[in-house]
């Protein structure tokens, strides 16, 4: 028993010694201080996309290659779903990198947090998709390299089959027409929900996917006057109209309350006949379904189809030491072939005409083209306010509210009610 | 009579494989669908089909886990990172716990009970004061010859150990079993010529074995799915444990089945742990009371 306890002290003593020596070789290669050195720290989402993550690092390393660099650039790579949580951290603990990635409707929020600075690039902005530049307060703080768009994708042969005709920009599937179609759809009888509008989403799939839907019937999640209240716009006549809609296609079984993890897959696997998703599944779907696939838009409920705009774009913290530095890569990433390149690894929206040149899915009449033309044409950007993402949260509860079977009215009075207050408690975010 | 005990015996049998059953699936579905293409996971998954290696059966998925994260390094780092806490965690709270059960200190029911009250607040409200904290911490490093010192610990190995080696439940665990052997040993012990720390080391720590066991599980549990705290302090790749590298696998296009081949792979160590401590573990809670 004696000998059994000396191994435990002597192992514990081991792990003391381990505990220290972990502290001589333990710290991290690239700390993320914004130091003045020559080389400065880039935060990515990508880890785990091999595919987005490469396309960076390639533009990087051509940029520390190249003779200009006035940094080396380094990247670390955190994955996507908990990227804000590292961020939000290390602004607490005064580690924040010098570049950094954001999701485009955070923006506003890092620029009132003073996480971010404004930026000040020698590229030219004002050809790029206006959803790939984000602004607040007159001032432009992150710019992306890509977008994507929001469609309803299908089969031809089952539109066919039910005498459904293909949705174009042209000429979008009206609200009665939608219903229409998912009647027809229904009756073929092949699905127990013909129409997968990814229900089972979470987080910024909530607003993002849902609150395009919102617009098109005239309301919005604020007002966007001045941005200090959603009273009359998020719980108003037109708002109360679309989460009656939203539910009634539930409550008619043409959607699922809850859909599967995986609408994409089921959609492939033929669970369901018309897919509400984002152009990130488009190569997927094109690769199973080849011509049979239709990409078509989403629909207009009164005021036109609309789509969320934004997606992950680029900026510089404010503690950044060596800001210059920061501000010439992104103008060099900026690049058509850079941004060709980004896009065409991540199956994404480039941000310019003259990069989309370089890609031919993205021509004229490329396989991909069409997602440029929705954003062009129905992109929405999320409300321009760093309320916005207390706005999303209490947005994402209503919509999950709705669907389980709460009054529209009610959830989106106190909706309303809770955004209200957190605007009035940060002073109405003012800068 | 025979027959009627029979039955009932059948049917306890029946109903502990039913229980069994509802607990194996998860795991099954979980090492079956790691084997399995993504169109083939959601296509068996309204039949039986699901929970049987059947169709096309391969380890492409865990081939592509390596692929898209340094699994092994994140493996190596959770092993290290939990072992140590375990090891450090049984050493530190068995000395509070013997500390507060068997010495005679004025007041040490007071510092008892602040310790046990510590248990009520969550470590989410900790957790952005204690990122501010350890950043403001020294840090030595050893550079050639010279010790260089720089401030901050994040984005190292200790910051993810030191913070939970000491914990209000382990010491209360300890110190409920210490309270149960009986203090004639120490007595004893004494008149023998034996100071506190031999009693502790020759007379209760070798009695405490399933209390030692339950520790190193509760202990190691949440060691290894530590998420949130290293999510916040640790930004290096090379020192990210296990359970960070599940959300590599949640982009846009989700492969569930590489999601399924990694969960399968750091279960495995998990599962083991259990199975070696198995029999202290419920030794210890039967004797103590309490549940993990």
């Amino acid at each position: 028993m004696n000998k059994r306890f000396t191994r435990i002290l002597a192992t514990s003593i081991a792990a003391a010694a381990l505990v220290g020596s972990l502290g001589a070789c333990g710290k991290g290669s690239a700390s993320a201080t914004s130091d003045a050195t020559n080389e400065i720290t880039m935060w990515t989402h990508n880890a785990g996309n091999p595919e987005e993550l490469a396309a960076i690092k390639s533009v990087v390393d051509s940029y520390n290659k190249s003779g200009a660099a006035k940094a080396q650039i380094k990247v670390q790579a955190f994955p996507q779903d908990s990227y804000n949580d590292s961020v939000v951290s290390a602004a607490a603990a005064g580690k924040l990198p010098c570049i950094v990635d954001i999701d485009g409707p955070n923006v506003p929020n890092w620029a009132w947090a003073k996480y971010l600075t404004p930026l000040k690039l020698s590229a030219d902005l004002s050809k790029n998709l206006p959803s790939t530049v984000a602004k607040w307060e007159g001032e432009t703080y992150a710019v992306g390299h890509y977008d994507v768009a929001l469609a309803m994708l299908a089969r031809a042969s089952d539109l066919k089959a039910a005498g459904v005709r293909v949705a174009t920009i042209e000429k979008p599937w009206t609200k009665e027409e939608f219903q229409d179609a998912l009647t027809k759809l229904k009756a073929l009888g092949k699905w127990q929900y013909p129409l997968d509008m990814g229900t089972a989403g979470s987080g910024e799939w909530l607003p993002y996917g849902y609150s395009p839907f919102l617009q098109s019937f005239g309301a919005d999640l604020i007002n966007r006057d001045g941005f200090q209240s959603a009273d009359g716009t998020l719980n108003g006549d037109k708002a109360v109209a679309w989460a009656e809609w939203f539910r009634g296609l539930a409550d008619q079984g043409f959607m699922a309350k809850k859909s599967g993890k995986d609408s994409t897959q089921d959609f492939l696997n033929n669970k369901s006949g018309l897919l509400y998703t984002g152009s990130w599944a488009a190569d997927k779907a094109r690769a199973a379904l080849g011509k049979d696939l239709v990409v078509m838009p989403t629909v207009d409920l009164g005021n036109g189809p609309k789509i969320g705009g934004a997606s992950w774009q680029w900026g510089v913290t404010s503690d950044c030491k060596n800001s210059d530095a920061a501000m010439d890569y992104l103008s060099y990433s900026l690049k058509p072939e850079n941004l060709a390149a980004v896009a065409k690894a991540t199956g994404t929206i480039p941000a310019t005409d003259e990069a989309a040149a370089l890609l031919p899915a993205f021509a004229e009449d490329g396989a991909n083209r069409v997602f440029m033309e929705f954003s062009r044409n129905y992109a929405v950007m999320r409300p321009e306010t760093p309320a916005y993402p207390f706005i999303a949260t209490e947005y994402g509860k209503a919509v999950q509210d709705i669907l389980a079977g709460a009054d529209p009215k009610t959830v989106l009075d106190k909706a309303v009610k809770a955004i209200d207050a957190n605007i009035k408690s940060n002073g109405g975010y003012k800068s | 009579m025979k027959n009627a005990l029979r039955l009932s015996s059948f049917g306890a049998m029946l109903v502990r494989i039913v229980f069994a059953a509802v607990a194996a699936f998860p795991i099954v579905f979980m090492l079956v669908s790691s084997l399995k293409p993504d169109q083939q996971i959601f296509g068996d998954m309204s039949s039986v089909a699901a929970f049987l290696p059947i169709g096309n059966i391969s380890l492409d998925n865990y081939t592509a886990v390596f692929d898209r994260v340094p699994a092994a390094r994140f493996l190596i780092n959770s092993i290290g990172v939990s072992a140590v806490t375990v090891v450090l965690g049984i050493f530190i709270n068995s000395l509070c716990a013997f500390a507060l059960s068997r010495m005679e200190v004025r007041g040490k029911r007071v510092v008892f009970t602040a310790i046990l009250a510590t248990l009520i607040v969550p470590f989410q409200t900790l957790a952005l004061p204690l990122v501010w904290w350890v950043n403001q911490l020294p840090y030595f490093e050893l550079n050639g010859f010279s010790l260089e010192i720089s401030k901050g610990w994040l984005d190292t190995y200790q910051v993810q150990i030191i913070p939970f080696i000491a914990n209000a439940f382990s010491i209360y665990l300890y110190h409920q079993y210490f309270e149960s052997i009986p203090k004639e040993l120490d007595e004893a012990a004494r008149i023998d010529g034996a100071g506190w720390f031999k009693i502790y080391r020759q007379v209760v720590m070798p009695l405490a074995g399933p209390a030692t066991a339950t520790v190193a599980i509760l202990t190691f549990l949440p060691a290894w799915n530590s998420y949130l705290w290293p999510l916040m302090v640790v930004q290096s790749e090379e020192l990210r444990p296990v359970m960070i590298g599940i959300q590599y696998f949640f982009q846009l296009n989700v492969s569930w089945g590489e999601v399924m081949a990694y969960a399968s792979l750091i279960t495995v160590p998990v599962v083991i742990l259990f199975i070696a401590f198995q029999r202290s573990f419920i030794n210890s809670i039967a004797s103590s009371g309490v549940k993990g």
